[in-house]
């Protein structure tokens, strides 16, 4: 391995990074907050993608593509939350049915399977050609988002989606409207996710129907990175989202190291999804056995 | 006051595990009373309070609080007229949140909740003089994690939090039933304490008959998903255990005064 050349893939590396760690700041909303497995995001990165690289390819400017790029993924997210809620079924396949739905809407959208955004010809925000750059309009949008997020779930609206996770009970006995509550929540995930994925396709220079393939593991391992990095930091709701986004950075950090040191790229979705399996299994091994041990010296007792 | 008019509820209707939970029930309530209900397992108890928040639709009848039918009213929106405390401590409060979060969730109980900031230094002090007389030191707590507290500290909470804008009927479903003695009379003379002060019209399951003669004003006891003794005021001053459980063998020779039932 080429130090230098591994060096000179960092910029590079914590773009990337910090794109995939505001699509795991929507994850977090449903994940940790609603308390939701939501399947949508595979779909909805790429409706955010697509969106926004047809309407850029069709002249208009990047900031409104990018404004109906999370307006799209707003949509998507209120369909999965009207297949759980209206329609009662379970939020994991309603995520899945979604997605499968905006594999067909996604093509639709391009009207094949990938289309390109070359920085060279399009006024693009952010761009692999202009690493430093994006990087530092990537620093500012997330500071609003994590700005922006901060205020609405410290709101009395959405200190109610909260409570909603955290416990529909007691939240519907507070008069809270619960099934509400997760549509809206399920809609502002996605449009941050597809918003994540306008950025990407303008970062990448093109929007290609399977990039959005695992997204959730990866916006999972963000999540529970940057859960093991800021636990011990307090448990401000900025300092948990800064986690996430320190999460989605590490993460492909660790990926391009991984590339560099030559391993074979075709396993790398597989050991992702390997090891967002351990960390999510790690608090459950740990209360077996934390409880063995109770259970021990409660016998030596 | 409250109204309920034939409530009838089956569950599992027409399988082999129907049960008539509530059977052509009817009861009013005066503005103010404090029912005590006891019954033995599977009374229908439970499900007549679940009936009036409105977890499940009921089959037949009416529910009518203060003038207004409430029986097609989502259970969130019944929420503006009722409090609840539910049995298990854990199912009353957010636990993942602050003290200060989950009274603020149920300040706005039955009111729009907008995009204003949903604590304000003003709240604070609302809430610290809410919390300090439940006496239990958690006014100097209010960024505490809720799933921290001890159970009887959780539903002191959760009894404050129902209490909150005096709302028009107060369920309490076994509320104490969860916790050790000591902890469970602490959190009864709050429950007195709250009532009498604020003078909030409460149904009160209990099974303990001790408690369902020395709290309120009114005794209701059920027996198969109907209403079977119903006392009030100066009658019920004078009841004793022994009355009630007269009363209980005199109903239940279909073996309804089973063992928890005795438990007094």
């Amino acid at each position: 391995m080429d130090f230098f050349n591994w060096l000179n893939a960092m910029p590079g590396a914590a773009a990337q990074g910090m794109i995939w760690g505001i699509m795991a700041i929507g994850v977090y909303i449903t994940f940790k907050i609603l308390d939701l497995a939501d399947l949508t995001v595979d779909g909805s990165m790429v409706t955010g993608m697509a969106t926004c690289a047809m309407l850029m390819a069709a002249g208009w400017n990047v900031w409104p593509a990018m404004l109906v790029a999370f307006i799209a993924g707003m949509l998507a997210g209120l369909l999965t939350g009207v297949f759980h809620t209206v329609m009662g079924i379970p939020a994991i396949l309603s995520g899945i049915l979604t997605q499968l739905i905006l594999w067909s809407v996604n093509l639709k959208i391009m009207g094949k399977a990938n289309q390109a955004l070359p920085a060279r010809t399009f006024d693009v925000l952010l761009t692999q050609l202009r690493k430093y750059e994006s990087l530092v309009y990537l620093f500012l949008i997330v500071v609003v988002l994590i700005a922006v997020l901060y205020w609405f779930f410290g709101t009395r609206y959405g200190m109610s989606i909260r409570s909603t996770g955290c416990n529909e009970k007691m939240s519907r006995a507070q008069g809270i409207n619960t099934d509400l509550n997760k549509v809206v929540g399920l809609a502002l995930s996605n449009g941050i996710v597809a918003f994540a994925g306008s950025l990407l396709a303008q970062y990448s220079g093109k929007a290609d129907i399977s990039d959005g393939r695992g997204a959730i593991v990866i916006g999972l391992a963000a999540v529970i990175i940057g859960e093991a990095i800021v636990s011990r930091m307090g448990q401000s709701f900025v300092i948990r989202l800064t986690g996430v986004m320190i999460g989605g950075i590490i993460y492909y950090i660790v990926y391009q190291t991984v590339i560099f040191l030559g391993l074979d790229t075709d396993l790398l979705k597989m050991l992702s999804a390997l090891v967002v399996a351990v960390f999510l299994a790690v608090p459950n091994l740990k209360k077996k056995y934390f409880s063995k041990v109770k259970v021990k010296a409660k016998e030596a007792a | 006051m409250l109204e309920l008019k034939n409530i009838t509820k089956v569950f599992n209707a027409g399988t082999v595990n129907e049960k008539v939970a509530l059977n052509d029930l009817s009861i009013t309530l005066e503005d103010g009373d404090f029912v005590t209900v006891i019954g033995g397992n599977g009374a229908g108890k439970s499900t007549m309070l679940n009936a009036i928040a409105g977890t499940f639709p009921v089959d037949e009848g009416h529910i009518i609080i203060d003038g207004t039918d409430i029986t097609r009213l989502p259970e969130y929106k019944r929420a503006k007229f009722i409090g609840r405390v539910f049995q298990d401590p854990m199912t009353g409060t957010a636990a993942d949140m602050w003290i200060e979060e989950n009274m603020s969730v149920a300040m706005l109980r039955g009111k729009s909740r907008g995009l204003k900031w949903a604590i304000k230094e003003a709240d604070r002090k609302t809430y610290r003089e809410m919390l300090s007389r439940l006496d239990l030191g958690l006014e100097d707590r209010l960024s505490t994690k809720v799933g921290l507290l001890s159970g009887g500290q959780r539903q002191a909470i959760t009894l404050l939090m129902a209490a909150i804008n005096n709302p028009k009927l107060l369920l309490l479903d076994e509320h104490t039933a969860a916790l050790d003695p000591k902890t469970a009379a602490k959190v009864l003379s709050i429950t007195k304490e709250i009532v009498e002060e604020s003078k909030l019209t409460t149904i009160m399951i209990t099974h303990n008959m001790k408690d369902a003669i020395a709290y309120g004003n009114r005794l209701i006891m059920m027996n198969a998903g109907k209403i079977i003794l119903d006392i009030k005021g100066e009658e019920k001053s004078k009841l004793t255990v022994e009355d009630l459980l007269a009363a209980f063998a005199k109903a239940g020779s279909d073996g309804a005064a089973n063992d928890r039932m005795l438990l007094i």
